[in-house]
């Protein structure tokens, strides 16, 4: 690979990448926000995280994007556990058993 | 629970993240693995983990530059890839905007999915923080998950070697994020959010860019804003024909 290529890419990613974490915290700052706003912001992370983490629940890379039980039910375990208890560790500990378990009976 | 002093808060976010490190140590020697092998050097290496702090977006630029795709394409997907960052960025600026300037900068540089979901879900926790707290704890978030980020890479570039898929580490960050996200759906607004985000960002996967994830992210958040406006009219409906 060639090595201008590679500090480019360093380059324009750790720019570009810083400015899209900046561009609101920055440009904004302390400057209050309309009320519809706040109110779409307020659900960021539990439409976001959900939408990262779906397709590689459905469609692990793991198993070449296919559908994979243990995985399925390590997840439902682990969103069921976090929902009852709210304790996240809780909730990790229980979804890894359930997917070290899954993985063993599968073989 | 209001913590007693800066050192707390700290910890607390210390703690918080803590689970993360089972995510970020293997992801983070597996892109040191791939980066080398690639044909990066070890400076390389580690210097794109210290300056683009994005896993995801790496490995999209990382496999876009060994398929000999234009420079521009790459730094496109990569990008589109951590579009993401910018909601984040302005989903932490009603908690953390009133901070000075120099501090919000490092705030941007430290913004991953880790640092923000578990800062956001502890700020919606604890109403009551102040801005030092939050920002104290969002700093105590970033210790256990930023270091190992970049030392890992640095490990996995050095030794060549990741953690076997024996393991099934991959499937630390799906158990992680969702640990994190479940407590935080305690409204219908947030259930209807994450379940429509869900529902759209695997309809819409096959979009390039990654953009699926926008586009399930953007419908969740606004599904969510329109349920918490139905649910207040409702209330207030309510209320109104009592005093009745």
């Amino acid at each position: 690979m060639d090595h201008v290529t590679i500090w480019i890419v360093i380059a324009g990613l750790g720019i570009g990448s810083f400015f899209l974490r900046f561009v609101f915290l920055g440009v904004i700052g302390n400057r209050p926000l309309p009320a519809w706003i706040l109110r779409h912001l307020r659900y960021t992370a539990v439409a976001v995280i959900p939408a990262l983490v779906a397709p590689m629940v459905l469609w692990p890379a793991a198993t070449g994007e296919q559908f994979d039980a243990p995985r399925m039910a390590a997840a439902f375990m682990t969103l069921g556990i976090g929902l009852a208890t709210k304790n996240v560790l809780a909730a990790i500990l229980l979804g890894a058993l359930t997917l070290y378990a899954g993985l063993y009976i599968a073989g | 629970m209001l913590p007693a002093t800066d050192k707390s808060a700290f910890w607390m976010g210390v703690r918080g993240a803590a689970p993360f490190i089972l995510v970020v140590v293997p992801f983070a020697m597996l892109f040191g693995v791939v980066a080398t092998e690639a044909g990066l050097s070890v400076v390389e290496t580690f210097i794109f983990s210290t300056t683009v702090v994005a896993g995801a977006a790496q490995f999209t630029a990382l496999q876009l530059m060994q398929e000999q795709a234009p420079t521009l394409i790459v730094l496109i997907s990569a990008l589109a890839v951590n579009l993401r960052l910018a909601m984040y960025s302005a989903a932490l600026t009603p908690h953390l905007g009133a901070a000075p300037f120099w501090t919000r900068v490092f705030v941007a540089y430290l913004t991953v999915d880790q640092s923000y979901a578990c800062s956001v879900a502890a700020y919606e926790r604890n109403p009551d923080w102040d801005l030092r707290t939050k920002l104290i704890f969002f700093f105590g978030t970033c210790a256990p998950v930023l270091p190992l980020w970049i030392l890992a890479s640095l490990a996995g570039a050095l030794i060549g070697q990741a953690i076997p898929p024996a393991f099934a580490l991959d499937f630390a960050v799906p158990i992680t994020f969702l640990a994190i996200i479940a407590p935080m759906l305690r409204t219908l607004a947030h259930v209807a959010a994450a379940f429509v985000a869900v529902i759209l960002a695997l309809s819409f996967a096959w979009l390039p860019f990654n953009l699926g994830l926008l586009v399930g992210g953007l419908g969740g958040m606004m599904t969510g804003a329109q349920v918490e406006v139905m649910l207040e009219r409702r209330l207030k409906n309510l209320k109104s024909g009592e005093v009745r």
